[in-house]
């Protein structure tokens, strides 16, 4: 029979609706980082470079690029006889059929797919959190406490507790209560939403609890754990992890990445991050090109002035075009004398000559100011933005745009300007 | 699926790549910042869904062996087809290394003999250059030749006694054929690229085998042209033989002219290689590049210019590269200038040096201790 020890489930089903505009067409696990990577490249990556051989990928929300991008997981060697990845998205039953309704629900749902490995352990991973991790270790750890569940958790400064799910330990590191962002927190360790569960301890608690709308691990399944005496215990992890659930957070993560010796570095040796690669060849720059503190991806040509910036694969930045402390993803096209300031752009975005973005001061967001704020310029895929134009600070461009949705060539800070594109 | 492939990786450069032949077959030789040299023959016959591809090796394989270390890069582990290497074995009817190409395809004839697919294409492993293989069998086909050879002007071409020359007439049919003539009779060139019946293949490698004969150019091509149907097939494209110093350092600079990188890298299909999962280029406070390639995996603090850099290099504070290439995994220490060089792979450059190629390129081999923090 078929024996793993510990089989990990990867939710990837998120919208991670505070990326506005970048997740408009695929889930946040599928959105770009660092240059060539994906997010969800850093979970998967995690996985196998832990031992970790069989993953089960859980999507929901536009599933499409997630699909093209871990296809049969050769880029992670998760291509296996036995194990190896597998996608699994909602599916219809025969009674009951429902979408995933919470991350615990989801899981439910694969009870199936989990029993096929018959494991003495399962990991649940979300697939929106940029750290390096060994699994092993916290497995290692869990075994030790002869725990039933380990929850990792960080420690975040007091502040900030109030936003997270905060685990309260007694000094063996036993999880004696928790609190859901707790107003008043009395402990400092936030939870990661990383948990290795004993399949036992975790297939009884899902069947239990099936019937309770919206079945979430931290509000339902952990609570049920700890209320029927299973021993809980909190993991702690020091190492960087980085949630990049916001536009400004995420922008953030991207510019750390540019230090000389960044705190998360991605040029050791061992434990190296993988990706499905979109573009081989080298990158090429001009005689007139100047850069400086920047990340490049493959086959990026530029011919421009490129400065704190993380440059993704087959970009082009045309001659005097300035780029500056922006993300320009994938296949995206910078057309000569265009400037850049604090902007994300999104794959395959073309932007026009002579086009200044990022310029003026900075006004609220008309749409969503909780979500584009930071004087970012938020971009979404296969946009176009015309020539000749000025776009301000804390604004949103989506859509073939032409030059007469900008009033005497002018987008003020703060405007939305989404079109529906050719759908 | 009408054809299988064969690749010939087997050969040694001889003096013509200097110390850079050493170290590795030429086949393996790194080119253009991110691929191998074998990588655009396999890609080109996996692009034209050739499925079957033998390759054969014998000088120095190491590198080589360890890029072929899997077929799916180039979309060959399937189960109709496969990437197979084939190295000397001793057998009991043999005991010899591979004696030239003819001999090498003898010792492994059971490969044509198990195939069903009607036609073979042979290439080497040394050429950067991309091809559809199928416009070369429609040709065959077409002609009712015998043997198809793809050939080329040889103007654009550097040192040009190189190659083997080709005499045609109007029909295209080859008559003269002439293996590196000191005085070349016609300025057209055979690219060492065929396409063959594979049941002739056999009758004539095994006829040539019978006879002691082991070169399939001097003992198959020339010794068979008068009797029968030799074909040459004209192409006008970019295509270049990197087995010698100046060829190849001329190759990878090529990769600097846009029409060179719109040919290999934008036009559909692509050229693969195996993947390296390095992260992306970095670029620190003081790195100026202009007018060059750079490699994934590559962190720069110097200056760069007109020069094509590998992955996995590391160039110091205040270094200066100038019309250079610099292999794969380089490390290159401070203040350190170099200029007209080939900079062999995984070597270390100590701080303070100095290295410039006069009157020729000058290829630096360093192995100093590296210290890595």
């Amino acid at each position: 029979m078929i024996k793993k020890e510990m089989i990990a489930m990867l939710l990837a089903g998120g919208q991670g609706s505070r990326l506005g505009v970048l997740t408009s067409k695929m889930a946040k696990p599928a959105v770009s980082f660092g240059g060539k990577y994906r997010i969800i490249d850093f979970p998967l990556s995690n996985c196998i470079n832990s031992g970790i051989d069989t993953v089960g990928v859980l999507t929901q929300y536009q599933p499409l690029r997630l699909n093209t991008h871990i296809g049969i997981g050769i880029p992670w060697d998760l291509d296996r006889n036995i194990g190896g990845v597998t996608v699994l998205p909602p599916y219809e039953k025969m009674a009951n059929s429902e979408w995933y309704t919470g991350t615990a629900n989801a899981i439910y749902q694969n009870i199936d797919y989990m029993e096929t490995f018959n494991p003495e352990y399962v990991l649940i991973l979300s697939g929106d959190h940029i750290y390096k991790m060994d699994y092993e270790v916290m497995l290692d750890y869990h075994k030790a406490n002869n725990a039933e569940v380990t929850i990792a958790v960080m420690p975040v400064p007091m502040e900030e507790a109030k936003r997270f799910g905060i685990m309260i330990t007694d000094d063996k590191g036993q999880i004696t209560e928790f609190e859901e962002k707790p107003e008043h927190p009395r402990s400092n360790l936030a939870s990661m939403g990383i948990y290795i569960f004993n399949w036992k301890t975790l297939k009884e608690a899902l069947i239990a609890m099936a019937e309770q709308p919206a079945l979430d691990f931290g509000k339902h399944i952990i609570p049920y754990c700890h209320k029927n005496g299973a021993p809980l215990y909190a993991y702690e992890f020091t190492g960087y992890w980085k949630d990049v659930g916001t536009l400004e957070s995420y922008w953030q993560a991207n510019m750390e990445l540019i230090d000389i010796v960044p705190e998360f570095n991605l040029y050791e040796e061992y434990w190296k991050i993988y990706t499905k690669a979109d573009a081989l060849p080298p990158q090429y720059f001009s005689n007139d090109s100047v850069v400086e503190r920047s990340i490049i991806g493959e086959g990026s040509e530029i011919y421009g002035q490129v400065y704190n910036s993380i440059i993704g694969c087959g970009v082009t930045i045309g001659k005097d075009a300035v780029v500056r402390d922006s993300i320009i993803m994938n296949g995206t096209e910078i057309k000569a004398g265009a400037s850049l300031n604090k902007v994300i752009a999104a794959e395959n975005v073309e932007i026009g000559e002579n086009t200044t973005i990022g310029v003026g001061d900075e006004a609220p967001n008309e749409t969503d100011p909780k979500i584009y704020n930071a004087g970012l310029v938020t971009i979404g895929e296969k946009t176009v933005i015309p020539g000749n134009v000025t776009i301000g600070k804390n604004t949103v461009i989506s859509g073939i745009t032409e030059a007469q949705d900008y009033p005497n060539s002018i987008l003020d800070s703060g405007r939305t300007l989404v079109k529906a594109g050719d759908e | 699926m009408r054809a299988i492939g064969i690749v010939l990786a087997g050969g040694a450069s001889g003096h013509r790549m200097k110390e850079l032949g050493s170290r590795r077959a030429v086949a393996a030789m790194p080119v253009a910042g991110s691929y191998r040299s074998i990588d655009f023959v396999l890609s080109n016959m996996s692009n034209s869904h050739i499925q079957k591809v033998g390759v054969f090796t014998q000088y120095n394989a190491g590198s080589l062996g360890e890029h072929l270390s899997s077929s799916k890069w180039w979309d060959f582990g399937r189960k109709q087809g496969g990437l197979y290497v084939f190295t000397p074995t001793v057998t009991a009817e043999n005991n010899f290394w591979y004696r030239a190409t003819a001999d090498a395809i003898y010792q492994n004839l059971a490969f044509l003999r198990n195939s069903h697919e009607p036609y073979v294409v042979i290439a080497s492993g040394d050429c950067v250059y991309k091809m559809d293989f199928n416009k070369v069998l429609e040709y065959h086909i077409d002609k009712k030749a015998d043997i198809t050879v793809v050939c080329r002007d040889s103007d654009d071409l550097l040192e040009k006694d190189r190659y083997g020359t080709v005499k045609m007439n109007e029909d295209h049919r080859i008559e003269e054929f002439e293996e590196k003539p000191v005085v070349a009779k016609s300025s057209t060139i055979s690219c060492g690229i065929y396409v063959v019946r594979r049941r002739a293949l056999i009758e004539m490698i095994e006829k040539c085998a019978e006879e002691d004969r082991y070169d399939f150019v001097r003992d198959v091509l020339i010794r068979f042209k008068d009797i029968k149907r030799i074909y040459g097939y004209k192409i006008k494209d970019y295509w270049r033989n990197i087995a010698s110093v100046e060829d190849y350092f001329h190759t990878n600079m090529d990769f600097l002219k846009p029409e060179v990188r719109n040919f290999f890298f934008k036009q559909y299909p692509d050229i693969y290689s195996k993947v390296d999962d390095l992260p992306p280029a970095k670029y620190n406070v003081g790195a100026t590049v202009k007018n060059s390639l750079v490699a994934s995996g590559t962190i720069v603090n110097g200056t760069v210019e007109d020069s094509v850099i590998f992955r996995e290099t590391y160039i110091g504070n205040n270094c200066t590269i100038k019309n250079s290439i610099i292999l794969n995994d380089v490390y290159i220490g401070d203040n350190t200038y170099i200029e007209n060089c080939i900079v062999e792979s995984h070597g270390t450059i100590r701080a303070n040096s100095t290295f410039k190629g006069e009157d020729e390129i000058k290829i630096v081999v360093e192995k100093n201790e590296r210290f890595i923090i």
